[in-house]
């Protein structure tokens, strides 16, 4: 491997945005048919190191050369014509065009001014027979699978004879069995010749996949090591740059009486269609009930159902006894509710007002912090030093706007105002994503803790790592059904995973 | 579009016709009164047809434009003065000058839209306020150099407006000459064909409206310039991650819906009437952009729907013809105000998605950041 030649090369990149400098003289380069690991925690700069390969953003310093020549990059349609090809980790297609219309936007095959969608459905399907990829050049992007969309994304770029392949974070939306299937196209693309950017921050994934592994950290290449020569507690040493517990401290405890009971609740979307049919579960003080699923299986509307933020058309919730169907979330949230929500930025918090007064966003109509309607300033503040110092919110004061604040921090402004009042019930909804491995090792330890106070419960993450650390009794939710609940010792990651994928659940 | 909406389509047209038959076949027969009634509303709807593929260019590229009532006056305004002063002062024949008055009109629209593009796509400003900020200057525009170019003090004509060198001319189609031998001696026959050669005979803006049509539908979903239009329009970022130009894109589409909203404008001071009068588009710009939306955005469903609020125009105007034969029963159909709110209150029936829901550009009126 080592031999091969070098078909990429970064070396002496930098990048300055206001504020931070996200890439400080970076190197970093890439063998002929290899799959080189970029891992990092979010705002390591890998995006930017690849944003400034693919022209989407220009290096203050530096150069870039491909199959050793100097390129300047100044826009996609110069790294598209050097053989680069980027998959996005949103990714770059039109739900209304077909897949073939997507794959030739932008170098479309034209015959008598006319679109010739024949010919390049052909060519499609000619990509996808040498290269594994199976799609239908015919199809409406919309309603495909996220992993079939991704293949389509993988035709685009070798529809336009890319060498070179940026993933960026391309395992985020996939399940398990999803990921492998990418993991084989990988590996079936590198044993053609291309050659390989992997981008992720999931440890697993790199050592299992990776021919070489470049570690970043605040803008900054720390390493590049060979999968073989080191572990995953090494790796995480290098991303976050102290020693990190990867495994939660979990102690075994009793669960106690039924706080929230769901009875056979269904929920339509904003589209009127039915997305959650006939749920039912219960969650127990002092337990954690982990909803496992690939995203867009009903698990927005459910948790939107639970916390009032949506009606259920039928069935039946009740907290502690309580019936709280289709009630305000201001009367669910009185019963005994702290709910973590999926959006932190748009149902979490109101980004222009001050830290201080986000924290009393659940509360500020009564006392102390108001009294005969007016809101009492000095009772907002003395609630949020303490808050701030609870919950090591990094903030200069309690007076900044939320949205100024990092995602980790924001997100430690939700959990200090949900956790610190009086709850019976947590619904945590994402409770980590996108933040990084200090933040969330913090917000697990929180989760664990209102669990051992007694506190009932519900994580609903799309990391099935995380629902594996947290949860005392695991549930999957396929096409808005809970497919099995089982106990959280008692099952493995690979079953899980077929539950997600829509595996019937075997008598067990 | 779907068939549902077709369906309404033609249900109101019909409904309409039928009216203006009822009431009318103790005077006409109602061969002459539909084919009348059709050449009416092919016409007036026109300026609305045009107006809608302004929007659909505009707004499939990701620009919300609710400027095209202001870009059709400021049009109608200076095809009409450009038309008077090639006639009066350059001295060119009225054919020419009227020609050229047309093209005025194009090109007003192209820059009332290329104002609208600056300051929705390189300043980002919101688009609606934009659409607002044109709408005020071209009453504002064209009240004031009306007053002053005619009327006020020591203006270029004196006092008076001079006379306008005219109007397009209709374009025949020689349906008549060529039954004329079928029909034989029949005078019934005759009759009929010449009724049905009315609908034919059309005025060039007319034609041309629904050439367009056609054209657009094919050049939006067919060619490249369409399918990276609609790439722009639908979500921007992708577009620029194939390497496709946003910004010029949308510049590009935008400045080509001003031009159609500055045809539409032609229509009013070139084709219809010789003369202007300030604010004489009259919300049809708007009712244009109620078409466009009722036609899901597609230039033939839009311009489907700009037929509806034609018939109920060339309703109202064939009720005045009727006026007298209208039975008591159904006398409030005498009161033309009445009448002529037909439009206005389809419009509202339409935008409340009673006939099915249709989907914007999913980028429509979002500025585009890297």
């Amino acid at each position: 491997m080592s031999e091969s030649k070098i078909v990429l090369e970064a070396k002496g990149i930098t990048k300055q945005f206001p504020g931070v400098l996200a890439n400080d003289n970076v190197n970093f380069d890439l063998r002929k048919g290899e799959i080189h690991a970029l891992l990092g925690e979010n705002g390591a700069g890998k995006s930017t190191l690849m944003n400034l390969l693919y022209g989407l953003h220009n290096p203050d310093k530096g150069e870039i050369s491909v199959n050793g020549k100097i390129a300047t990059i100044l826009s996609p349609k110069d790294s598209i014509a050097l053989g680069i090809g980027m998959v996005h980790q949103h990714f770059m297609l039109i739900p209304v065009f077909t897949v073939a219309e997507n794959v030739m936007l932008g170098d479309e095959t034209v015959k008598n001014g006319s679109l010739d969608r024949a010919t390049v459905a052909a060519k499609i399907t000619e990509i996808s027979k040498q290269y594994g990829l199976d799609v239908d050049p015919n199809a409406l992007v919309g309603p495909l699978p996220v992993g079939i969309q991704q293949r389509v994304e993988i035709v685009k770029t070798l529809y336009r004879n890319a060498e070179i392949v940026i993933l960026d974070e391309p395992t985020a939306v996939l399940t398990p069995q999803e990921a492998e299937d990418l993991f084989r196209i990988m590996r079936d693309l590198t044993a053609r010749g291309v050659s390989i950017i992997f981008i992720t921050h999931k440890l697993k994934e790199v050592l299992a996949i990776a021919d070489r592994i470049t570690v970043m950290r605040a803008g900054r290449v720390i390493n590049t090591v060979n999968p073989s020569e080191t572990d995953s507690a090494q790796l995480a040493n290098m991303m976050v740059g102290r020693q990190v517990i990867l495994t939660v401290d979990k102690k075994d405890h009793e669960a106690e009486q039924e706080i929230l009971k769901v009875e056979g609740i269904s929920v339509r979307d904003q589209r009127d269609l039915e997305t959650v049919h006939n749920v039912s579960f219960t969650v127990r003080g002092g337990e954690v009930l982990g909803i496992a699923g690939v995203q867009g299986n009903g698990q927005t509307e459910l948790s939107e159902a639970l916390t009032g933020l949506r009606s259920p058309t039928s069935g039946k919730v009740t907290i502690d006894g309580k019936d709280l169907t289709g009630k305000s979330p201001r009367v669910i949230t009185e019963a005994g509710l702290g709910h973590i929500p999926e959006d932190r930025q748009r149902h979490g918090l109101v980004l222009s007002y001050s830290v201080a007064d986000n924290m009393a966003l659940c509360d500020y109509y009564h006392a102390p912090f108001s009294s005969r309607g007016v809101i009492q300033p000095k009772a907002l503040d003395e609630n949020s030093r303490r808050l701030i110092s609870a919950f090591d919110v990094r903030t200069p004061s309690p007076f900044v706007n939320a949205g100024k604040l990092s995602g980790g921090n924001q997100q430690k402004v939700i959990v200090a105002r949900e956790l610190s009042r009086n709850v019976k019930l947590v619904i945590a909804n994402q409770p980590t994503r996108g933040l990084d491995v200090g933040s969330i090792e913090y917000i697990h330890g929180e989760i664990i803790k209102m669990r051992d106070r007694g506190v009932a419960v519900l994580l609903i993450s799309a990391e099935l790592d995380e629902i594996m650390a947290l949860s005392d009794r695991i549930a999957v939710m396929y096409r808005g059904q809970i497919v099995a609940i089982v106990d959280a010792k008692k099952t493995t990651r690979e079953q899980l995973g077929l539950w997600m994928a829509g595996a019937q659940v075997q008598a067990a | 579009m779907d068939w549902k909406r077709f369906s309404f389509i033609a249900l109101i047209i019909t409904v309409l016709f039928g009216v203006v038959v009822m009431i009318g076949q103790v005077k006409q027969p109602p061969l002459l009164i539909i084919t009348s009634m059709l050449a009416t509303t092919i016409a007036v709807a026109t300026p609305l047809t045009l107006g809608a593929l302004s929007g659909v260019f505009c707004e499939r590229a990701g620009v919300v434009n609710i400027g095209i009532e202001g870009m059709m006056l400021t049009a109608a305004f200076f095809g009409w003065l450009g038309g008077i002063y090639m006639y009066h002062i350059f001295g060119f024949t009225p054919a020419v000058s009227i020609t050229l008055g047309v093209f005025f009109a194009i090109l007003t629209g192209g820059l009332m839209s290329l104002l609208h593009a600056v300051l929705s796509i390189t300043f980002k400003v919101d688009q609606i306020i934009g659409g607002t900020v044109i709408n005020i200057l071209a009453v504002g525009l064209t009240g004031f150099l009306n007053r002053q170019l005619f009327f006020g003090k020591g203006s270029v004509f004196g006092g008076s407006v001079p006379g306008s060198p005219g109007v397009l001319p209709t374009i025949h189609v020689p349906l008549t000459e060529l039954f004329t031998s079928i029909c034989g001696s029949s005078a019934a026959c005759l009759q009929n064909v010449q009724a049905i050669n009315r609908v034919f005979d059309q005025k060039p803006i007319a034609i041309s409206a629904i050439l367009l049509v056609f054209l657009s539908h094919y050049i939006l979903f067919n060619t490249r310039w369409g399918l990276r239009t609609r790439a722009v329009g639908e979500h921007p970022k992708a577009a620029d991650t194939v390497g496709i130009n946003v910004v010029k894109m949308r510049y590009a589409n935008v400045i080509i819906g001003g031009m159609f909203a500055g045809l539409a404008g032609a229509y009013f001071t070139i084709e219809s009437v010789p003369s202007f009068e300030p604010l004489l588009t009259n919300g049809r710009g708007f009712i244009s952009l109620a078409a466009m939306i009722f036609g899901n955005w597609t230039p033939i469903g839009a311009w489907a729907a700009a037929l509806v609020f034609g018939a109920s125009q060339a309703m109202l105007i064939n009720m005045q013809i009727y006026r007298d034969v209208i039975p008591p029963a159904w006398s409030f159909l005498q009161e033309s105000y009445i009448v002529g709110l037909t439009p206005y209150i389809l419009t509202m029936i339409i935008l409340t998605g009673i006939i099915g829901k249709t989907t914007p550009p999913a980028a429509d009126g979002v500025p585009y950041e890297k």
